[in-house]
């Protein structure tokens, strides 16, 4: 599990059932065993009233079978977040008090959920997380605004701008993104070995 | 330091009875300056002088908070409560001069809310009077669901429903009628905020209801003062202030220690703010905790106590006052 070192990096709990008259369930990857684990002591019924919008990313095939054998109420499987993401502003623009949110998997998949959520009107501390899978990591660059997805590195060369950015646990909720900052700032040109710190 | 939020010296500017039980009573400076700003939902301990003893009870503020002129607030009497509104309601008078503490706001409306739905039971529909006021002024979502015993008990129902009527739907007690909570909640906007203030029992309902609904605990808000209740006498001994007191049969601890001159922090006297939190050196005995703030953890642990409405049985009590 990742651990806390700032308040502001987020921190992921395990997925756990919550009385509810809708179950929003958003997972990528390896994110689909959180549901997969919830599903293990649910009630028979549970699905009945569950949303499921999944995105395999490298997973391919390995868990779909296994999320549609939970007959939920829907089920969707998408090539990308950005796919996935009218489909799950749409939900939530018709949801009522009573939809639980339950995010699983890598952490730009569920900061940026939980943002939509929390832009719907949900208090964040309310909705659930449970990391899952690479801890690959979405960077905002502080210096041109543009987000990397994926990060591995650090530091690591902004894709917008060019920049080499040290990668700070500093994490924006409304922006969804660890924060990257020069890491040369003060001396130009001096730039550390890169090191992979994400997987 | 001085306890408490700081102090306002007021006069009464108007004593006007609502009803056969509620008066309602204004405050204004007494140097004719303006009030300081709040919230909708915030309180204002009252304190009286009723013959050897300071009474301090939080009232809350139900006027406009856009009105700096003044403060209003209603008081319901209570035939068998300790005094405090048998007090404001026979003892006070246009003139007189009072003491009212700044206002410290434990029932704020959430304002990132989509929606807000109130829940007013009785005497209970004061702060939402000012957080209504507040909430029309910046053209704000809200319901109010007003349940009174009887229409000639029922509080500023009339202007409520003059001024906010399709928002203001009342329920009377001796026609049968209730707020159907489960269909109220169900169905509810996402983003929507519940608030509630009545009686215990009106609180947990709503509490319990929504929580079984699927409701965010972040969403849910109440207000419920407690007045501190009656019990045996007790003996306390505040070691830093090197002072042994008596905690009478009808007082509260934190107004023992008042009336022997300690200095003890409070801002709610109601249980709610966790202000008066006070460490215990030592004890042999029984608490008996009444307040909202202690976790059922930290009350088995015996090492704090909240003042304001919690009582002792036992032996031996050291706090760390």
């Amino acid at each position: 599990m990742l651990e806390g070192s700032i308040p502001s990096r987020p921190v992921y709990g395990v997925l756990e059932m919550r009385p509810g008259r809708l179950h929003l369930m958003v997972a990528d990857a390896e994110g689909a065993e959180a549901i997969l684990d919830l599903a293990a002591s649910a009630p028979p019924d549970f699905f009945a009233g569950a949303h499921i919008v999944y995105i395999p990313k490298k997973t391919g095939d390995r868990f779909v079978a296994r999320l549609e054998h939970l007959a939920p109420a829907q089920i969707y499987v998408g090539p990308s977040y950005e796919a996935a993401l009218p489909r799950l502003r749409r939900v939530l623009a018709g949801a009522h008090m009573g939809l639980q949110v339950y995010l699983a998997g890598t952490e730009g998949l569920m900061g940026q959920a939980m943002l939509e959520a929390m832009q719907a009107g949900i208090p964040h501390s309310a909705i659930q997380t449970e990391h899952r899978g690479s801890t690959v990591r979405r960077v905002q660059c502080v210096h041109c605004k543009g987000i990397t997805e994926d990060v591995t590195h650090d530091p690591f060369q902004c894709s917008h701008c060019g920049l080499h950015l040290f990668v700070r646990d500093h994490y924006s909720r409304r922006i969804a993104a660890f924060q990257g900052v020069r890491v040369d700032a003060e001396d130009p040109g001096n730039i550390p070995q890169s090191v992979e710190r994400f997987r | 330091m001085s306890a408490g939020a700081a102090k306002i010296l007021v006069k009464v500017a108007e004593v006007t009875p609502v009803n056969e039980l509620v008066t309602r009573f204004r405050f204004v400076r007494r140097d004719g300056g303006p009030m300081p700003t709040f919230s909708g939902g915030a309180h204002t301990v009252v304190e009286m002088n009723d013959k050897d003893r300071v009474r301090r009870n939080p009232y809350s503020i139900m006027s406009d908070p856009a009105d700096r002129e003044g403060y209003s607030i209603s008081i319901r009497r209570d035939d068998n409560g300790r005094g405090g509104s048998l007090f404001m309601h026979r003892r006070v008078r246009p003139g007189m001069e009072m003491v009212i503490s700044n206002p410290v706001n434990l029932f704020a409306l959430d304002l990132r809310a989509r929606k807000h739905l109130l829940l007013a039971g009785g005497i209970g529909i004061t702060p939402f009077l000012a957080q209504i006021k507040q909430l029309a002024a910046m053209n704000g979502n809200f319901e109010l669901h007003y349940s009174v015993r009887t229409t000639s008990l029922a509080s500023y129902a009339d202007e409520l429903v003059a001024n906010y009527r399709p928002r203001v739907h009342l329920y009377h007690d001796d026609r049968g009628e209730q707020i159907e909570l489960p269909a109220l909640l169900d169905g509810q906007p996402l983003g929507t905020h519940v608030y509630v203030c009545g009686p215990k029992g009106m609180i947990a309902w709503v509490r319990k209801t929504a929580a079984a609904l699927g409701w965010p605990r972040e969403a849910v808000h109440h207000e419920e003062f407690l007045a501190p209740a009656s019990g045996k006498p007790f003996q306390v001994m505040l070691a830093r202030s090197n002072k042994t007191i008596q905690v009478g049969e009808h007082q509260s601890l934190l107004e023992a220690m008042e009336e022997a001159g300690v200095e003890a922090p409070y801002l709610c006297r109601g249980g709610a703010c966790g202000q008066c939190e006070t460490d215990v050196l030592e004890y042999e005995g029984t608490f008996l905790h009444k307040d909202h703030w202690l976790t059922p953890a930290q009350c088995a642990s015996g090492t704090r106590i909240m003042p304001c409405v919690s009582r002792f049985e036992g032996k031996t009590l050291v706090l760390d006052r």
